[in-house]
């Protein structure tokens, strides 16, 4: 069973630059993006990045970090490009040293996290739910992500993403899929009634889209390069 | 006493915001409820004529918000029911006179001493329709049958989940009832209105109420009598039904079918 013992696993981490730490500016913009979504981080891990940062070579300093950090919410589990210097002080207190500037942290040094921090499970690219009618005016935008709706969607609104858009009610206002570029997304609805759709930036008008499917449940799709609509 | 304020708000103008704020006002006052109406349409002053007051304004809403007039100098109590104040806005100066924490100061005096704040948004979706909207418990959303209307409507319930203090604050959102003026069944007969399913289709949300398209609400308005205490009026009864489901009873949707023309008016053709 000794094979079971270590295992590999990646994870989202954030990265906060040592030097913004103590600008009053970042601390507020860092309280107002919280506030925007306090689950995605509470608890979250944040590594300190030391890079061309002369402090912190005393264990105090990354006390005094680690406590402002958590006034946020977040927990500081290690730090990254360290000078000597700076790593033995960050061991002092604890905290791990990750690789340098790897944008996929899958060469880690050996973990050796805080006992009171647990780790938090990955985050996938999470679907965009959404549960409410969309109204009029409205714009709802689902970066790198699918976009489900299980309301209808007004007139006048419009629902975005990068991934596929589902609808589970009516499609009223403009849906535009694949938004970053991708030829393969897809708009599902249960009722087309739309004022127009687009994928990847190919676009039909609702007087371009086919009268015997208004107010039926469609898909729509990119077929060499032209936008086809069938019924689901 | 903890009064609860209601926004009567459409986006659109001209929809029977003013004439539905001060019915649902006066109807909400015959029932024994102290209610106060105030105009927040600063600048384009209606709601005094409405209520037939308009030769009694000394203060108004601005005055109290600037402090320069007391409360109980600004209200004017209404001659036909006791429970019943008005609280006109001022018609020289713009929205921009709404300042958001002085409205709060005047809403908060309110609270203590009337169950009802009734407030009589301006059209449109700027300034002065949303700091009427933004302290409300519960909006009512005037709208008439047809496309553009209903359209404006989606939109300020968008704003009603957005942009309210409850919705900043994250407390219970502020609750949405339907109501539906200038009702034509006869023309929705004909297909010239959207019908009621249309509508509730499209807004999904409940419906208080439908006030039928009448005359006696010109003559209402024109006389400066709130048209719920005109007793015949197909349109008065609508709204004390729709006062009346607002405070939880459950009514009957009337006044839904074209008027049945009478015995004599079929056999002589159109009178």
């Amino acid at each position: 069973m000794a094979a079971n013992l270590v295992q590999g696993a990646v994870f989202t981490v954030m990265v906060v630059r040592a030097g913004m730490l103590r600008d009053p500016a970042f601390e507020l913009e860092l309280a107002e993006q919280i506030q925007r979504s306090p689950r995605f981080f509470l608890n979250a891990p944040v590594v300190l990045d030391l890079k061309d940062v002369a402090e912190f070579t005393r264990e105090a300093e990354f006390a005094e970090a680690r406590e402002s950090l958590r006034r946020h919410t977040l927990t500081l589990i290690g730090v990254q490009n360290a000078a000597p210097g700076q790593l033995q002080a960050a061991a002092a207190a604890r905290l791990a040293s990750f690789a340098p500037n790897s944008p996929q942290p899958n060469r880690v040094s050996p973990r050796e996290p805080s006992r009171d921090t647990p780790p938090r499970p990955a985050v996938a690219v999470k679907t965009r739910l959404v549960t409410q009618p969309v109204r009029s005016g409205t714009q709802i935008y689902a970066r790198g992500a699918d976009l489900v709706v299980t309301a209808a969607v007004s007139p006048g609104a419009e629902i975005i993403a990068d991934g596929n858009i589902h609808v589970y009610g009516a499609l009223r206002g403009r849906a535009l899929a694949g938004a970053g570029g991708d030829v393969d997304a897809r708009i599902f609805c249960s009722r087309l009634e739309a004022e127009l759709v687009s994928i990847a930036g190919r676009y039909l008008v609702s007087e371009q889209l086919p009268p015997e499917q208004q107010g039926l449940a469609v898909q729509i799709a990119l077929v060499d390069e032209r936008l086809t609509v069938t019924r689901n | 006493m903890a009064g609860k304020v209601i926004v009567l708000t459409s986006g659109k103008g001209g929809v029977g915001k003013t004439t539905s704020a001060a019915a649902f006002a006066a109807g909400l006052s015959l029932r024994g409820h102290r209610t106060v109406v105030i105009d927040f349409d600063v600048g384009l002053r209606n709601l005094d004529l409405i209520m037939g007051c308009e030769r009694r304004v000394v203060f108004d809403f601005i005055n109290v918000i600037n402090g320069d007039a007391k409360l109980n100098q600004a209200l004017i109590k209404d001659k036909r029911n006791d429970n019943l104040f008005i609280f006109p806005t001022s018609q020289t100066r713009d929205k921009d006179a709404l300042k958001r924490d002085g409205v709060e100061r005047v809403l908060e005096e309110l609270k203590d001493s009337f169950d009802y704040i009734v407030c009589d948004s301006p059209a449109g979706i700027e300034h002065g329709a949303l700091t009427a909207m933004y302290f409300a418990d519960s909006a009512i959303i005037v709208t008439n049958p047809e496309v553009s209307s209903v359209r404006d409507s989606d939109r300020i319930i968008g704003l009603l989940a957005s942009k309210s203090r409850r919705a900043e604050f994250n407390l219970e959102p502020v609750a949405v009832h339907l109501l539906l003026a200038r009702y034509s069944p006869e023309r929705v007969r004909k297909g010239e209105m959207l019908t009621i399913d249309d509508v509730k289709e499209i807004l999904s949300i409940p419906l208080l109420g439908v006030i039928p398209e009448s005359e006696s609400v010109l003559r209402a308005s024109n006389t400066g009598t709130p048209i719920v205490f005109d007793e015949e009026s197909p349109a008065g009864r609508a709204y004390h039904d729709a006062v009346a489901r607002f405070l939880g009873e459950q009514r009957e949707m009337r006044f839904l079918q074209p008027e049945r023309r009478s015995f004599f008016r079929t056999l002589f053709g159109r009178v």
